[in-house]
């Protein structure tokens, strides 16, 4: 049987590769370039006709100002949980590879909020705020509590916080692999020479580590700026849909208002702004890590 | 000696204080998990007069649970929740497996245009997607609400990530010398891929198997939309579903979502070391 003959390649990648290519492309590839088509036209998910507007979507999708805002939302709340969780990860990390007592313990224990699903954590999550936590502080102060959840500024705050809560564990087990990649020899030559423990870290771990910065930054990243589930059974955007962030925004925009066009180009352009912001990181991160 | 007697003691007291801490911070991690156990043994008054308390005035009760179970139809969602995640799994890895093998292998154009198409589309976030998604599958071939239509698009949007990770164990950890071997004793490339190749990729099979399944298990967004129907629904979707008619009733409300994680929880208990080993594992790539 001749092995460099069309036919042998083609009989083989169908049968090695043909249902994935099917799929991935049904799914991934098709629905991408449908969805920059449906971005030209009307369509409200119902009828059967969608006439092309051209860019008549986009233009309304610059227009729609809670848009805009929902997207500032989502920035400010990016930016704050990404540093605080990558924070407490990287800290988590460090201290359960210090060899101390029981650190497979809470390796394992830290990564359990990650095994729920967002829905049920947002849920689990309304009861602390709305009824644990006050209970807590008017027990503690014995006056009149609000929940956090009451305010706009409290409920990104409650966001902050399950995202914290959620991801620190994650990261956590990335930025060990991260740690256990660093030798020991080299961390103990340092020590020789005089390191202090501090110094170590900064000047030999992190740098040789940069690897699980860009990856932890890169999931952190994204993941907060597409976050849908936890913020739909959180919040649902309330007070008054002063919590709404974007992708809540571009679900409500295609499915409750029945406006595909112009939802799927909203959500195109978070993804481009995700996109660059990622791709920068990662850039940014990788030119350190070869000066390393 | 002396200064090595104080830097031992100093080295101690470093780690009793880190221990400290994550205590601490284990107690706040798992603090929501427990306030869902203790009320959702009690009844709807004890839990408004006291979130707090262990046990409640009026006892402990099983009743919510028995009228969560009913309500939710719980073992009919755990049983389509079991059956999404069990064949999107398998699926995924018997597919991404042979993919990734064939483009390792095999340095054609069409290989290497498939596999950068999906080294790319890595990047693309669902929410760019569920909207052409829902109007082509849903307008156009109207074949949403069925389970095998939800495992098939689970399937073809986690492919191009478990065949990357595929393709790197291939790559560091599969010997071309062994195929060959296979080869010279009569092996077909199907064969040699079961038989030889397969059987070393098992710790990648276990890690993409624990990440994508995980990720099945608790997909909402995805689920939400090809599933209308109740008989249909998964573990998210009825939470979502109870949690919007029974707000009110507390009671009944944490004795679902204690259910709702109750599953994942219990597989986690036995299998914590894999699934952490796992994850870490699946970090280094």
């Amino acid at each position: 049987m001749k092995t460099n003959s069309f036919g042998y390649k083609f009989r083989q990648y169908l049968l090695f590769a043909g249902v994935t290519t099917f799929l991935f492309t049904a799914v991934v590839i098709v629905p991408f370039f449908y969805g920059l088509y449906l971005t030209f036209t009307k369509y409200d998910g119902v009828s059967t006709s969608k006439p092309l507007v051209g860019f008549a979507n986009y233009i309304s999708a610059f227009k729609d100002t809670d848009y805009w805002v929902s997207l500032g939302r989502t920035f400010i709340f990016s930016a704050i949980a990404v540093v605080l969780v990558n924070l407490f990860a990287f800290v988590l990390a460090y201290m359960v590879t210090t060899g101390i007592k029981g650190q497979n313990f809470f390796r394992t224990g830290f990564f359990i909020p990650n095994l729920i699903g967002g829905i049920v954590l947002g849920y689990v999550w309304k009861f602390v705020f709305n009824k644990a936590l006050v209970e807590l502080t008017e027990n503690i102060t014995s006056g009149n509590a609000k929940s956090l959840l009451a305010t706009p500024t409290g409920a990104i705050a409650a966001l902050i916080i399950v995202s914290v809560w959620q991801y620190a564990g994650y990261m956590m087990l990335i930025y060990v692999a991260g740690f256990m990649s660093v030798s020991e020899d080299v961390i103990e030559a340092a020590k020789i020479d005089g390191c202090t423990g501090t110094q170590s870290i900064i000047h030999i771990s992190i740098p040789l580590m940069s690897a699980s910065f860009v990856q932890c930054l890169f999931l952190t990243i994204t993941r907060c700026f597409m976050v849908y589930d936890v913020n739909f059974s959180l919040t649902n955007g309330d007070p008054y849909g002063e919590s709404a962030l974007a992708a809540m925004h571009v679900f409500n925009t295609a499915f409750t208002n029945k406006d595909y066009g112009t939802g799927q180009a909203e959500a195109l352009i978070l993804f481009v702004i995700c996109a660059v912001v990622g791709g920068l990181q990662v850039y940014v991160g990788k030119k350190a890590e070869v000066e390393a | 000696m002396d200064q090595n007697k104080k830097a031992a003691i100093a080295k101690r007291i470093r780690h009793i204080l880190m221990i400290l801490v994550l205590a601490i911070l284990f107690i706040i991690v798992i603090f929501p998990f427990i306030l869902v156990l203790i009320n959702a043994f009690k009844v709807k008054s004890d839990i408004t007069a006291d979130p707090l308390r262990l046990i409640g005035k009026h006892g402990f009760t099983l009743d919510n649970f028995t009228n969560a179970m009913k309500k939710m139809n719980f073992w009919k969602v755990f049983g389509n929740s079991l059956i999404i995640t069990t064949f999107s799994t398998i699926l995924t890895i018997f597919l991404s497996s042979m993919t990734a093998h064939l483009i390792v292998r095999n340095n054609w154009k069409a290989n290497k245009i498939l596999f950068v198409l999906m080294i790319a589309s890595m990047v693309i976030p669902f929410q760019v997607l569920m909207i052409p998604l829902v109007s082509l599958y849903g307008g156009v071939f109207g074949i949403l609400n069925h389970r095998i239509t939800l495992i098939l698009m689970h399937t073809g949007f986690s492919v191009s990530m478990a065949t990357f990770m595929f393709h790197g164990a291939i790559n560091t950890n599969v010997p071309i010398s062994l195929e060959e071997a296979a080869k010279i004793d009569g092996c077909t490339k199907w064969q040699t891929f079961w038989r030889i190749v397969f059987p070393i990729l098992k710790p990648t099979v276990a890690t993409v198997a624990i990440i994508d399944a995980m990720a099945f298990w608790n997909d909402y967004l995805l689920p939400s939309l090809v599933l209308k129907q109740k008989d249909l629904f998964t573990i998210p979707i009825a939470t979502k579903v109870f949690y919007g008619t029974y707000s009110t009733d507390t009671g009944l409300i944490m004795a679902a979502l204690l259910l709702a994680m109750l599953p994942i929880l219990i597989l986690y208990l036995f299998l914590q070391r894999y699934i952490v080993e796992g994850i870490t594992a699946g970090a280094v790539k």
